[in-house]
């Protein structure tokens, strides 16, 4: 089976992620070394994904945590009824 | 013990129930980024998110006793931050989510990713520049809510794709398209645009443009 740019596209995210089988994995790798394009998309899409997990991306606003657990003891010393 | 293994969690809630109420601070506290992201993601305003994040902290501490523990603690406490997002939302007039997924998820549509031959991969220093992380928020910002959600907690807080789904309160497949194409959303919207964050290309007579 030859795959062409597309069928890899369609896998790259499981690719990334570990989730394709060996012998899809071995047909993409294959199709990889001879295919600038779907490298320079696998590279960027892979280097997209680390970025946007740096904690600096999304931080959360500056207090929220002393906030939170103010707000805990709060309920603590002063329980309100329950409800969910 | 390690904070927010299933032991730790376990141990932890059995002591807050018997009475050592201040160890609900240690609890909470490895969930609060996917709290607030999560909320933050569905209501689109800080002090909205805020606000709804804290009452989710106190749902969460009065109805501690009915966690069953057949669940991950984080997956329960998310599955009610999403509730509490939700309920805010039908209660100002939005759009009901589920319908939304539906919409989307049916639609499948070709994605062509940017298309590059000269990629050099972008540094975690280059995040160091104001203006990348701008660059970074405003394409998760910009992505629809379903897959800016999945991105948010399987990217960001780095949740497995079951604990994303039950979070979500979607299935493990929807997770996994989702997010496909919110990381082929994101490439095609970032790759073009980051170059400029790339280490300069070593040129024959040392670093140069």
């Amino acid at each position: 089976m030859r795959i062409d740019c597309k069928h890899v596209w369609v896998h790259i995210s499981a690719y990334i992620d570990g989730e394709v089988d060996a012998d899809l994995r071995a047909e993409i790798d294959r199709h990889l070394e001879t295919c600038e394009i779907c490298s320079a998309v696998l590279d960027s899409t892979r280097n997209v994904v680390v970025l946007v997990a740096d904690d600096r991306v999304f931080e959360l606003p500056i207090g929220f945590s002393e906030r939170l657990h103010a707000r805990i003891d709060e309920e603590m010393d002063h329980p309100e009824p329950a409800s969910l | 013990m390690k904070s927010s293994t299933p032991e730790f969690e376990a141990e932890c809630i059995r002591r807050i129930l018997a009475g050592e109420k201040s160890l609900f601070h240690d609890l909470i506290r490895p969930c609060e980024r996917p709290i607030y992201f999560l909320l933050f993601s569905l209501l689109r305003n800080e002090a909205e998110a805020e606000d709804a994040a804290q009452e989710t902290v106190i749902k969460v501490y009065q109805n501690l006793r009915t966690f069953r523990g057949d669940a991950q603690f984080r997956t329960w406490v998310l599955s009610i931050a999403r509730n509490e997002g939700l309920g805010r939302l039908r209660k100002i007039g939005s759009r009901r989510e589920d319908s939304l997924d539906a919409e989307i998820d049916d639609s499948t549509g070709d994605y062509t990713p940017a298309i590059l031959t000269s990629w050099r991969e972008v540094p975690e220093e280059a995040l160091e520049r104001k203006e990348l992380l701008v660059l970074l928020r405003n394409a998760i910002d910009g992505l629809p809510e379903i897959y800016r959600n999945v991105v948010l907690l399987r990217d960001i807080e780095e949740m497995n794709v079951r604990e994303t789904a039950a979070a979500l309160g979607a299935t493990e497949g929807a997770v996994k398209v989702r997010l496909h194409r919110a990381r082929a959303l994101l490439q095609r919207e970032l790759a073009p645009k980051l170059g400029g964050y790339a280490p300069k290309r070593k040129g024959l007579f040392g670093w140069a443009r």
